[in-house]
């Protein structure tokens, strides 16, 4: 019996492996998500001179779960006239694809220090050889969940905001494609973690990391800043925010969903969000490589000094909390950061395993912040504006960026 | 039966159950959508075979942008159900027979040619993607470049004839 199990375990170990992280990215990643929703609206307020969401639970800290009961018991009307089976088929395969996108992100580079079920358990769930490909094929096919929305539900404003997202869409996925390709001519591989440990190295005399943003033979800042104005307006977020621009069509491609199918479109633009982030960690800032020379040693209690001073911040805030709720949920919070950080510190291989990782998602939270950012900060732009910057300047620009590129491997090379 | 026999009958249900929804659906956006089905279905094919750089660029060029401008155009013209008309008297009585006819010769041109269709030697040459640059761009660059030609002949047709549309 037993030894029938550990067979079957055996046999099967990639597949139960595969599915458990696949089960467990996605509980992450929507979890996540719905705290990128808090700390968006905190930012935002902030930028704004307000407070944002602070009466649902300790600083609005509850305010995601709040949100996510409300997508589930509102009700869900479904408008006379719609196209049943594309009305409910669009939420469904922008949620899909957007997560599905996630699958080739290479969240750090080594495998876990142990084995389960004999296999090596790398932080990946797919690591194939055209890892940027299938990112875009994914994304390719996006377009299609909010076109086929704003079409499918049989009402003007959505129409126009569908018809508005798929130009949108296709007009900027020229210059977002053509943006990385002079990262692929340095690092000479389609594979994702292939271009990260092409960007191992230093330069300036050690000083600086050899990320392509800055180094390589022809510094990838243009083809950077071309890629993500690009992913910007690509993932529908302000100031590209267009075809959900509430002043002129309501809600947009949504206005006709309600309740969870509202909320699918939402989270899977900010899955979006969370993978374009992770894109331009990857191609352009070296992923999990440390900014730090290898042997700054010390760099490694990074994460214990920030987690530590955060902790006891929140512990020294939440006693004097004004709700009897928030002084028992926030110190406890706050002793679980700083024990975490203690932890890190007692024990040094765990710290060394994270290291990539934190960097990797310090990374990817620095440019979810200057998503926000962008968003609290930059009007929108009109229709004409958005279309005249896709095609007349980030596409030339991304055209050159790859040419130049190429010439100058070229000559290096000769 | 082992996996990738498995994947393969089911990535070639979808793709003929697209083809024939395809065709029998009655409203554009659903034939449009339809089509989509048939794409991926084949580019799943492709990746099966090991060509990986081919099953990408079917996503992305048919799959995404070519089919997203079909589904463009029907949301555009806001095009409303096909009505059926009777069938040509030619498509009545010789239709049928035809496709049966054709359906045998293509069946039994499958089956007298064992060597011909076990072509994965072939195709594992190009599913590197830098081999498959060596061919396009070396072996087979003036069939390529004039390839490349002819699209941009039609460009410059499409542009035209719009052109000539608005004056």
């Amino acid at each position: 019996m037993i030894d029938s199990l550990l067979h079957f375990l055996n046999e099967y170990g990639f597949w139960i492996i595969t599915i458990v992280k696949i089960a467990l990215l996605v509980f992450i990643v929507l979890t996540v998500n719905a705290y990128l929703t808090w700390f968006e609206r905190k930012v935002v307020a902030h930028i704004q001179s307000r407070w944002g969401p602070h009466r649902v639970g300790p600083h609005g800290l509850l305010q995601p779960a709040a949100d996510g009961l409300k997508f589930l018991f509102k009700e869900d009307p479904t408008p006379n006239g719609v196209d049943k089976f594309v009305y409910y088929l669009a939420p469904l395969l922008a949620l899909a694809l957007s997560l599905t996108s996630l699958a080739v992100i290479p969240f750090g580079p080594d495998p876990l220090p142990f084995k389960v079920l004999g296999q090596e358990v790398y932080l990946w769930i797919a690591n194939p050889n055209i890892g940027l490909l299938i990112l875009f094929s994914v994304t390719a096919l996006s377009v299609y969940g909010i076109a086929l929305a704003g079409w499918a539900s049989n009402s003007k404003y959505p129409l126009m905001g569908g018809l508005r997202s798929s130009a949108q869409m296709i007009s900027y996925e020229l210059a977002l494609t053509m943006s990385v390709v002079g990262v692929l001519l340095m690092a000479n591989s389609f594979s994702l973690p292939e271009i990260i440990r092409a960007q191992d190295g230093r330069m300036a005399w050690g000083l600086l990391p050899a990320w392509n943003v800055i180094a390589g033979p022809f510094p990838q800042i243009i083809g950077f800043i071309c890629f993500f104005i690009a992913a910007i307006a690509e993932t529908n977020r302000a100031p590209f925010d267009l075809p959900e621009a509430e002043s002129e069509l309501v809600a947009g491609f949504h206005t006709e969903y309600a309740s969870f199918k509202f909320a699918m479109f939402f989270i899977a633009e900010y899955t979006a969000m969370i993978t374009v982030s992770c894109l331009a960690t990857i191609m352009f800032f070296g992923g999990w490589l440390s900014p730090f020379p290898a042997s700054w040693t010390f760099v490694h209690y990074l994460p214990s000094l920030l987690l530590i001073p955060s902790g006891l911040w929140v512990i020294y805030d939440g006693i004097k909390y004004e709700t009897i709720f928030g002084r028992i949920i926030l110190p406890g919070v706050g002793t679980a950061i700083t024990a975490i950080g203690l932890a890190l510190i007692l024990f040094p291989g765990v710290n060394l395993f994270i290291q990539p990782i934190f960097w990797f998602l310090a990374k990817v939270f620095l440019f979810l912040f200057f998503y926000v950012w962008a968003r609290g900060t930059l009007p929108r732009l009109r229709y004409d504006q958005l279309m005249n910057l896709g095609w007349k300047l980030l596409l030339p620009i991304s055209i050159a960026n790859v040419i130049f590129t190429a010439t100058v491997i070229l000559w290096r090379t000769r | 039966m082992s996996a990738p026999l498995i994947i393969f009958f089911v990535l070639a249900a979808l793709a003929v159950l697209g083809a024939l929804s395809l065709i029998f659906q009655k409203h554009p956006i659903h034939s449009a959508l339809s089509l989509i089905v048939v794409m991926v279905a084949l580019a799943g094919l492709y990746l099966l075979m090991g060509a990986e750089f081919v099953a990408a660029v079917q996503i992305i060029v048919y799959g995404g942008a070519i089919m997203v401008l079909f589904i463009f155009v029907i949301m555009l013209l806001n095009a409303g159900e096909e009505e059926r008309t009777d069938f040509s008297k030619l498509a009545k009585f010789a239709g049928l027979p035809l496709a049966v006819a054709l359906t045998g010769v293509i069946a039994a041109a499958i089956a007298h040619s064992h060597e011909a269709v076990t072509g994965a030697p072939a195709v594992a040459t190009v599913s590197d993607t830098g081999k498959l640059s060596n061919m396009l761009f070396q072996d087979f660059v003036y069939p390529f470049e004039l390839t490349s030609f002819l699209i941009l002949v039609a460009i410059l047709g499409a542009i035209v004839l719009a052109q000539r549309e608005k004056n």
